[in-house]
């Protein structure tokens, strides 16, 4: 194999050298290294942490591919010119809308790893390859490129590398950037007007005096907190013929990749299901508030509230945040314990703050951010339950 | 309280090369080597100089720190060799072996009726003391401590590991003298643990606790058995013996003499006709793997131990102290194109991340030594767990050993762990982290802290 010896020549070459990090992280992604084991075990088990995110990442792929094709029929529904949703018009404007936002969230964010990797001397470690394919699942389609590429970079510094990079952060690199920018440009990270292709430059365009209709492009849970009547049906909504951010709608998608990483045991089953358990439980509490007649059907929470509680499962982010985010192992509870209580909360959250937030009625992204803050609190306890029994015994003993 | 342990966490690692059941004697080794470094933490005092004749069972050198404990040759003849490496630290000490062996004749005691004293100071100038390990730290049992109780794991659950039922056959004896004795050592129990349904010598042992066990490795563990029978609290102590070391113990009791024989498995994937080999403690493994074994010059890894726990060695090497198996499997220093994504079929994993050995749950793999990956932070959480049977988060105690947090450590339970416990998850580690040496690592740190 002239490659094969060419490539290992060139790696002895930069062995040592600033930019062999650099080399290492392309010569890897070709070739599994030549590494073998010292003492300790002698033979090691199949997966590494390249297998680990790339299981994760052909589980969205589905939800990706989806998202583009979404992304163009919803533009031409809104523009009144419906086409079919499996139609090349509708992937070509998903095609030159979501590519850009994958090549810059990838190429920003490797760059900036790489970066890191060379000054700091240390390999590539593999965390952005899932980081780098959420965010485009996870914002607007027509947020301009440049926010997403401050909002990456944001990210993956201050939410990642100076908390020592891959396996070291407290939150979760994809939220950070995501919340960075809802709380940069809210204009464009919320409101009726950024969630289908086109509806920005229209209502511009309107603005500066044309005489055309304006695309509305409203969420299923922005048409709830503002009252509105909602024309999709369930099976539009589990499905995810909807508007909202890229990948995020096909709750279909989302939960066959979602049973793909339980069924791979890559992603946490504990998590997802008591995540779910947790919306439920919200979903139910208000239901029961809303039909026992404690709040006013004049209130603006009255909508979100009655909602069936097992809606809340096929709207919004709420799917793809529990799959996808919350089983995040770094910034998850550690424990099998904690992750029951973690995803809960979660869960339990999430659809608190969806219904009590009227100007941004989407709750998953806070609920996660916050559970990753406290998922180490949760370990602790859990782990001194065990610490406890240790002393109990010792106690029984000497006593 | 039922006596069975059964443990539902666990891997079996399937591997080609198992042993034959058919024992052959192997050739004489000319020279027999001891390193110190099989005893951890022992710092050696020769009493022995080149030059010197030694009888089998004759001191060659004593703990520094303890200095009752004697570590004697396995076989009489000549000290040839002192090989001393940085700080003139001794490597290993070559002894070239007489053609007719002469023993060092110890007193003879009646293990009936010897008193807790006579046993040990036998024990401990007959060189058997070493082969009594305990916990904490996994290191060579204290003599001044006396143990809350002994145990001794009759099941090797490793992969291709020595059937104890087979190497210890016809031994009843011995094991008996053996464990009666020790057990006039400890105020507590000794317990025995057999593998369930297995047909062990171990078995018809009296005057012990025992244990039917069953379940995937680490079942066989002495760790694993600790933690479900007894667990080490703080200020305590366990002992723990290899079976095989019993044997000898039982025979220098009943004879005074200490004869070093062991049987030994060769096996592995690299090895044509795996089998057994009768030997003698330090002897050479050249002596055992080329005949029907592994071909000259091959590029494959010899190891002292088992796949998972056991010490690399040359093919010019030797056994080492304790183990009594030689595993050699191919060495994996190539590249593979690809490797991390494309679906594989040939290795073993616990996840099913295109990895497919979980649809043929019996099939046996030919392993090799390639990591398979690269060194990463600590990512993934809630596999180790899958095959880490004792009650201790796994992933916590590594972390509070590598930032060497002592109350942690402790708390975490530290006292109850050898670093062979964490062989499954160092296995099954996604970021490669080597676990067994951040355990052995920590383990010293508490020993120089609190001792």
């Amino acid at each position: 194999m002239g490659l094969k010896s060419n490539l290992h020549n060139l790696k002895e070459k930069y062995k040592g050298t600033k930019y062999a990090p650099a080399f290492n992280a392309l010569h890897t992604f070709l070739y599994l290294p030549n590494e073998t084991t010292h003492n300790g075990t002698h033979i090691k088990a199949a997966d590494d942490l390249k297998r680990t995110m790339n299981t994760v990442i052909m589980a969205m792929v589905p939800c990706l591919i989806f998202g583009m094709f979404n992304a163009g029929y919803q533009h031409f529904s809104a523009l009144g010119t419906p086409v079919e949703f499996l139609s090349w018009d509708a992937f070509y404007i998903g095609l030159i809308k979501v590519l850009p936002l994958l090549i810059v969230s990838y190429g920003v964010g490797l760059g900036i790893e790489f970066l890191f990797a060379i000054i700091k001397k240390h390999e590539v470690e593999e965390g952005y390859l899932v980081t780098g394919m959420l965010v485009p699942l996870i914002v607007p389609i027509d947020i301009p490129l440049w926010m997403l590429a401050v909002a990456v970079a944001f990210g993956v510094v201050i939410g990642k590398e100076v908390f020592g990079g891959t396996g070291m952060n407290i939150l979760n690199p994809a939220l950070t950037i995501r919340a960075f920018l809802f709380f940069a440009y809210p204009t464009w990270m919320s409101g009726d007007k950024v969630w289908v292709h086109g509806a920005v430059e229209r209502s511009q365009e309107i603005a500066a005096g044309a005489n055309v209709d304006a695309i509305s492009g409203e969420t299923i849970l922005g048409s709830l907190a503002q009252g509105h009547e909602i024309h999709y049906s369930i099976s539009d909504m589990f499905f995810g013929f909807i508007p909202g951010s890229v990948g995020e709608t096909s709750t279909f998608l989302i939960l066959l990749g979602g049973l793909f990483l339980i069924f791979t045991k890559i992603g946490s089953w504990r998590i997802m299901l008591s995540s779910v358990l947790g919306a439920l439980v919200m979903g139910l509490i208000f239901n029961g508030v809303a039909s026992s007649g404690w709040i006013a059907e004049s209130s603006k929470f009255y909508a979100l509230m009655n909602t069936e509680f097992w809606h809340h499962l096929l709207i919004g982010g709420f799917a793809f945040g529990t799959v996808y985010m919350a089983t995040d192992p770094v910034t998850a509870s550690q424990t099998n314990k904690g992750k029951w209580i973690y995803g809960f909360l979660i869960g339990f959250l999430s659809i608190m703050i969806r219904v009590f937030n009227p100007a941004y009625p989407e709750g998953v992204m806070l609920a996660i951010l916050l559970m990753n803050v406290f998922a180490p609190t949760i370990d602790h306890y859990v782990v001194q339950a065990n610490v406890k029994k240790r002393m109990k015994r010792l106690k029984v003993k000497t006593a | 309280m039922s006596n069975d342990i059964k443990i539902t966490k666990g891997l079996d690692i399937k591997l080609e090369g198992e042993a034959e059941k058919a024992l052959e004697s192997a050739v004489i080794s000319n020279t027999c080597t001891i390193r110190p470094e099989d005893f951890h933490g022992v710092i050696p005092k020769l009493v022995a100089r080149v030059g010197d004749k030694v009888k089998a069972g004759g001191s060659v050198f004593y703990d520094k720190s303890n200095e009752s404990v004697q570590f004697v040759s396995p076989v009489s003849g000549e000290i040839v060799d002192i090989l001393r490496g940085e700080k003139r630290k001794i490597l290993a000490i070559k002894i070239q072996a007489d053609k007719t062996q002469v023993y060092q004749e110890n007193e003879k005691i009646n293990v009936q009726s010897a008193n807790a004293e006579t046993i040990k100071s036998l024990l401990l100038a007959s060189g058997c003391w070493p082969f009594i390990k305990q916990r904490p730290y996994d290191v060579i049992a204290n003599p001044q401590k006396s143990p809350k109780a002994i145990f001794v794991s009759g099941y090797n659950s490793a992969p291709l590991a020595a059937d104890y039922d087979f190497v210890l056959q016809g031994k009843e004896a011995e094991l008996q003298a053996a464990v009666t004795a020790l057990g006039k050592l400890t105020e507590g129990k000794v317990h025995v643990s057999v593998k369930q349904g297995g047909s062990s010598p171990l078995s018809g042992l009296s005057g012990v606790t025992m244990h039917q066990v069953s379940g995937p490795h680490p079942v066989g563990n002495v760790g694993t058995q600790i933690n479900k029978i007894d667990p080490v609290n703080k200020g305590e102590t366990v002992w723990t013996i290899n079976p095989q070391d019993l044997v000898i113990i039982g025979e220098l009791l009943l004879t005074g003499k200490f004869n070093a024989e062991r049987i030994v498995a060769l096996v592995g994937s690299s090895v044509q006709k795996p089998r057994y080999f009768k030997t003698k403690i330090g002897s050479e493994v050249a002596t055992m793997i080329y005949d029907n074994g592994v071909e000259q010059n091959g590029n494959y890894r010899v190891i002292s131990g088992n796949v998972l726990s056991g010490k690399q060695v040359k093919p010019d090497g030797n056994l080492d102290y304790y183990s009594n198996l030689i595993t050699v499997i191919p060495e994996g220093d190539d590249y593979e194109l690809f490797g991390w994504n494309k679906p594989v079929f040939n290795k073993v994993s616990t996840t099913r991340a295109m990895t497919f050995s979980w649809l043929n749950p019996n099939k046996k793999y030919n392993l090799n030594t390639n990591t398979n990956g690269e060194h990463r932070a600590f990512v993934l959480t809630g596999n180790y767990e899958e095959v880490f049977p004792l009650d201790i988060y796994p992933m916590q105690i590594l972390k509070s050993c590598m930032y060497n947090d002592l109350d942690e450590m402790e708390a975490l339970g530290m006292y109850e762990v050898a670093p062979e416990d964490f062989a499954l998850t160092e296995f099954v580690c996604v970021s490669k982290q080597p676990h067994q040496e951040i355990i052995r690592r920590g383990l010293d740190v508490m020993i120089k802290e609190i001792g």
